[in-house]
């Protein structure tokens, strides 16, 4: 019962969460919805030709009529990085597209003491806040009159201060005298004053914490710009990360998931073969088959590591058993899924058993072995990955991995997008072999 | 040639398929049939009267319970060249182009590549579809992929051919020129064919010979000796249709099968 209290309150955690998040999903749609009604607006008046699919009066359920708006999709690829910019300050987009930064520059606020016999007086505090990386000092500044003397601090971007304002004054909480105002508008102990550069809040000791504004943009730490990101990816490809450039991470990765998915398909159309084709076959790897294919390859990890260590041969072996029954499912459903008539018709023009499994068979199950091996090659892009994450010497999830623990968020983004497109042209170059290869699937 | 050794005889088949329940199903019954080299058979029968069991088991698909195939003087005893089969459809090879299905028997004996060439060439010509020999089969109408069929089977040069409702899925008017087809196939190569129809018209126009089978158990019910496959020869089979006979006969055979489901019903119904 108390599992049960305990993952109410994370679906609660959860659900508050969405809902910070729901004003900009909510936008988000808002702003495709806008977009969708420029563009319809912008091809009226570009062609206003009818053409057959425009004559259509029934488009809304005709699955036929819902093909993918190419100009939808340039926008939104668009869009993502003009968003990625915006709230980066990306300096590859004009001044006015970029969502609010941070305060950088000088500042000042007024804070007011007051003394145990009511006695107040004032002083300026001058803020400078400077860039991450720009260290600066805080500025020299007169003390003045009075009993409050005046202050400066340097303050980093991002980041806010607290700062003992009545340290250098005559009287300070000693002496009960307190800080009652900043900027005319009084403040006390959790309170907070907002000020020409930010906000200045108040302690519950009644120290003031200088918080200039962060404005909309994220901290490069969170999300660099595109344009750290790719000159990372420059800096990657020739110099290296971790004793190895670019290429030889990708290259290491790529080649893992080549060879285990080629041990994997050596195997397992074999094996799918023998048990679409003989009952005994079938009856003794059902059960392994179908035990082992829902267990997902990552659970073999750390079984793997144990046996074979962190080396080539421990991923190989891992990547061979997450294709391995992919495949094996693949050649067995290809071959029971032989039209019976076929079958007949090559016996009845006098072919052998051999004859048949070569010409009638083998390329019959071809399409269903060509689809397994996209999905298995897929799911091995993707275990490769997360095995490199657990422990590798080399390779693009290696790379993002010990990126994350040194904070470089940019090798990460860069990384994980590489992942994204080798991912995406391992699977367009699969289906391009297959158009080329099995010209037939889908026709029989 | 001997007569008592050539054309297919049919000899007192009987099938019988156990159910996991434990009853039977008899699907044939004492089927006999004398067929003569050269004849063309068709067969008509209400859905589940045992027409394509009884063409499983000549093609050797099949073993039957009692009773035995004698092709040519020898026992069938499983599927074999001699006997080629045309099925209704989905039975060609859509990873091979026309040419390479036509060719399939020849290449699987080892045929040397001028000989198959010449086979394929010429049969290609026959059914009309030489322009068409590098294309898939699955960028052809029904129809011509059923003439690839025929080729197919052709190609092979078979005793007996059989023929599983081969035009059963074609529009009416392809039907009507692929019958046309047939027929000058049979008159011009003097194969033995035993054609299962659904169609009595087609089988009218088509059989020499015609039986017409009753169900449960399969047998043989009525049969026919027709001149209209004779006179479909070289001749519109529109104007065949016309003959007086052969609306007759349509008639009766349509009201005995119509009798015959009529039964059916009604025991379903008792039961």
């Amino acid at each position: 019962m108390e599992l049960l209290a305990d993952l109410w309150g994370e679906l609660v955690a959860v659900l508050q969460t969405l809902l910070v998040a729901a004003p900009f999903i909510i936008g988000y749609i808002l702003l495709i919805l806008l977009m969708m009604v420029i563009w319809g607006a912008i091809r009226k008046l570009l062609t206003p030709k009818r053409d057959y699919g425009s004559l259509k009066t029934v488009t809304f359920g005709d699955e036929s009529a819902v093909t993918s708006n190419t100009a939808a999709s340039v926008v939104s690829i668009v869009l993502i990085f003009v968003l990625w910019g915006a709230f980066t300050g990306s300096k590859l987009l004009p001044g006015f597209l970029h969502a609010p930064g941070p305060f950088v520059g000088e500042g000042s606020f007024t804070y007011t003491i007051t003394t145990p016999d009511g006695q107040t007086d004032d002083a300026t505090v001058s803020v400078v806040v400077h860039p991450l990386t720009e260290e600066t000092a805080a500025p020299e500044v007169a003390p003045g009159d009075g009993i409050a003397k005046n202050d400066s601090i340097a303050i980093p971007s991002y980041r806010s201060e607290l700062l003992r304002v009545d340290m250098n004054d005559e009287m300070g909480r000693d002496e009960d005298t307190f800080i009652t105002a900043v900027d005319g508008q009084p403040i006390a102990p959790g309170d907070a004053v907002d000020v020409a550069f930010g906000r200045v809040a108040m302690s519950d000791k009644g120290t003031l914490n200088i918080v200039p504004a962060t404005g909309m943009q994220m901290e490069p730490i969170w999300l660099p710009a595109p344009e750290a990101v790719w000159s990372r990816l420059g800096e990657i490809a020739t110099v290296g990360y971790r004793n190895s450039t670019l290429a030889e991470h990708l290259g290491y990765s790529l080649f893992r998931v080549i060879v285990g998915f080629l041990l994997g398909a050596l195997v397992g159309i074999p094996l799918g073969y023998a048990m679409g084709l003989s009952n005994w076959f079938r009856g003794w790897f059902d059960p392994i088959v179908e035990f082992m294919r829902p267990v997902p390859p990552l659970a073999l990890i750390p079984l793997v590591i144990i046996w074979a260590g962190i080396g080539e041969v421990g991923k190989i072996i891992l990547l061979f058993l997450a294709a391995l029954w992919i495949m094996a499912i693949a050649a067995r459903s290809g071959v029971s899924g032989v039209r019976i008539s076929k079958v007949h018709a090559a016996y009845s023009l006098g072919a052998s058993k051999w004859q048949i499994m070569r010409h009638v068979i083998i390329p019959n199950s071809l399409p269903e072995i060509f689809t397994g091996a996209r999905v298995a090659m897929g799911v091995c892009w993707g275990t490769v990955v997360a095995a490199e994450l657990v422990a590798a010497e080399k390779g693009a999830g290696m790379m993002i991995m010990v990126a994350s623990k040194f904070q470089s968020t940019d090798i990460v983004l860069m990384g994980i997008i590489l992942i994204g497109i080798i991912g995406f042209s391992i699977d367009m170059l699969m289906r391009q072999a297959e158009k080329w290869l099995v010209p037939w699937k889908g026709k029989g | 040639m001997g007569s008592v050794m050539s054309g297919l005889q049919i000899e007192k088949l009987s099938m019988r398929f156990d159910l996991p329940n434990g009853s039977s199903v008899q699907a044939l019954k004492d089927v006999s049939i004398d067929l003569k080299a050269g004849e063309l058979l068709s067969v008509l029968g209400p859905s589940g009267c045992g027409k394509t069991t009884l063409l499983n088991i000549v093609a050797g698909f099949l073993a039957p319970t009692d009773g035995r195939i004698v092709l040519n003087g020898h026992t069938v005893k499983g599927p074999a060249a001699e006997r080629g089969m045309v099925f209704q459809q989905g039975a060609l090879f859509e990873w091979m182009s026309v040419r390479e299905n036509v060719g399939f028997g020849p290449s699987m004996k080892g045929m040397p590549k001028a000989e198959k060439k010449k086979i394929v060439d010429h049969l290609l010509d026959v059914v009309g579809l030489q322009d068409f020999k590098e294309k898939a089969v699955y960028e052809l109408s029904g129809g011509m992929q059923q003439r690839v069929a025929l080729a197919r089977c052709l190609a092979n040069e078979p005793d007996v051919i059989l023929m599983d409702e081969p035009l059963g899925a074609l529009d009416a008017l392809t039907r009507e020129k692929m019958q046309g087809l047939v027929l000058k196939l049979w008159k011009e190569t003097g194969k033995t064919i035993i054609l299962i129809t659904h169609s009595v018209e087609e089988a009218l126009l088509l059989g020499e010979r015609l039986i017409v089978m009753a169900p449960r158990p399969g047998r043989i019910h009525t049969e026919y000796r027709l001149p209209f496959a004779e006179m479909g020869v070289g001749q519109d089979l529109r104007e065949v249709k016309k003959h007086p006979t052969f609306g007759q006969t349509r008639e009766e055979i349509l009201g005995m099968i119509w009798d015959m489901e009529e039964e059916i019903m009604g025991r379903t119904e008792d039961a």
